[in-house]
């Protein structure tokens, strides 16, 4: 029940945001955020806006996992 | 590029040497549906197990539950709640046959939803607050969306739980786990740091996304550190979740919400494990508001989904699995839910 999924904020009205996928729109609530801003990757669960996506975070995933892997 | 990357974490899984008698704990139901969904199940090496816990809120929500908000549905409230709920049977009907039988019970996607059913009507509307801290801030949010927009008939009967205090009840009931994979999108609200009392219990955690990469990598990662003795809390899914959380959703949480006592399914009664209404809120609180009468029955005899969240068991091991509880006829809650661990036994075999 705690699946969420990544959605693209492409209208910003106060405390609610129009997010888009793969051409599906919804409008969320953005109040569990900090600075929601046009163009973020935000994950959607239950009509509002939980998290933020980063590329850069993206990357580090994988650096934590090949420094493990170094460790062997 | 991405398969072969994947396949050779599958293969170093596959062909890790780890110490007999690991047993793994994936917390989250959305963690569980994925492993037997993608089949990580077969890939794991000699003498690893995996094992589900308590992540599946309808799992772990007890009949009673189910029986307050059928008598609310009774005393003719509108009851609006997450879809999975519906087919949960209480202790003597669900809220899905109670519907058939003429009772207002509206499946929705979000609390939002709720809050615009209760602005267009003059009934009392409820709805059933269920799930982890991933969806506590949400419900606490629409509370205060409820008080702002002075819906007088909108309230909530609250069964929220929190995951830190259900993993300490289980490390120190002595259930032989060796390493949790921590659940990706409770922890994109409560932080890594919300686990330092694995360390304490010497067992490391690894939080993990949803896609096979994820949850391979993760597993691997468990075991090496199970391995070299490192017991810490590694973040696997930094895309999404911050080392701190999301503060802002954890204070919203909190202007709402308290931690309480609270029963779960199987664990029993777990200290600070739940979330109450705040004074300020009391007057969305479903229970202060209605006198519910709740008719209980006992438990359903030989459901084992109580011994399947703690671990204890494989869904197998139920003298009913796949017999006469199946998932177009559940007995159980953890046949009812998608991400029940029965459920996805049978579902992906
Ligand atoms: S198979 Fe059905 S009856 Fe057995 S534990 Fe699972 S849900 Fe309960």
């Amino acid at each position: 029940m705690c699946l969420a999924v990544p959605m693209k904020v492409v209208e910003i009205k106060g405390d609610m945001a129009v997010v888009e996928s793969a051409g599906l729109k919804r409008e969320v609530g953005v109040m569990l955020l900090d600075r929601v801003r046009l163009g973020d990757w935000v994950i959607i669960h239950a009509g509002f806006a939980i998290s933020k996506l980063t590329r850069k975070q993206a990357r580090e995933t994988l650096a934590v996992f090949e420094e493990m892997q170094g460790l062997g | 590029m991405a398969e072969t990357k994947l396949g050779k974490l599958a293969d170093r899984l596959r062909t890790f040497s780890a110490r007999p008698g690991t047993k793994i704990m994936e917390v989250c139901g959305s963690h569980t549906v994925a492993i037997r969904r993608f089949g990580v199940q077969r890939l794991l090496p000699a003498g690893v197990k995996l094992v589900s816990g308590p992540g599946c809120p309808v799992c772990v929500t007890p009949d009673l539950f189910i029986d307050e908000a059928i008598a609310l549905a009774r005393q003719g409230a509108t009851i609006t709640s997450f879809g999975d709920m519906l087919r949960v049977p209480g202790s003597r009907s669900s809220l899905e046959r109670e519907r058939a039988g003429g009772s207002d019970i509206r499946a929705v996607y979000s609390p939002l939803d709720a809050l615009q059913i209760a602005a267009t009507t003059q009934k009392e509307t409820v709805f059933l607050a269920v799930g982890f801290e991933t969806t506590a801030p949400v419900i606490a949010a629409a509370a205060q969306l409820a008080v702002e927009k002075k819906l007088a008939n909108f309230s909530l009967l609250t069964s929220l739980r929190l995951v830190p205090p259900a993993l300490k009840a289980l490390i120190s009931s002595d259930t032989g786990l060796s390493g949790f994979l921590l659940p990706g999108h409770v922890s994109a609200i409560i932080g890594r740091q919300a686990y330092g009392f694995l360390a304490a219990g010497r067992l490391p955690g690894v939080i993990a996304g949803f896609q096979a990469e994820d949850i391979i990598s993760s597993l691997v990662l468990l075991l090496e550190m199970q391995n070299k003795g490192i017991y810490k809390t590694v973040n696997n899914y930094a895309r999404v979740v911050r080392d701190q959380g999301n503060e802002r959703s954890r204070s919203v949480l909190a202007e709402v919400f308290t931690p309480a006592d609270a029963e779960w399914r199987g664990l029993g009664s777990i200290p600070g494990s739940g979330l109450a209404l705040r004074p300020a809120f009391a007057a969305l609180d479903a229970r202060k508001r209605f006198a519910i009468h709740a008719d209980s029955a006992p438990a359903r005899r030989g459901c084992r989904c109580g011994d399947v969240l703690r671990g204890l068991i494989d869904p197998p091991a139920c003298p009913l699995f796949n017999r006469s509880c199946r998932p177009d006829h559940p007995v159980g809650p953890c046949m009812v839910s998608s991400e029940g661990s029965c459920s996805a036994w049978v579902t992906y075999g």
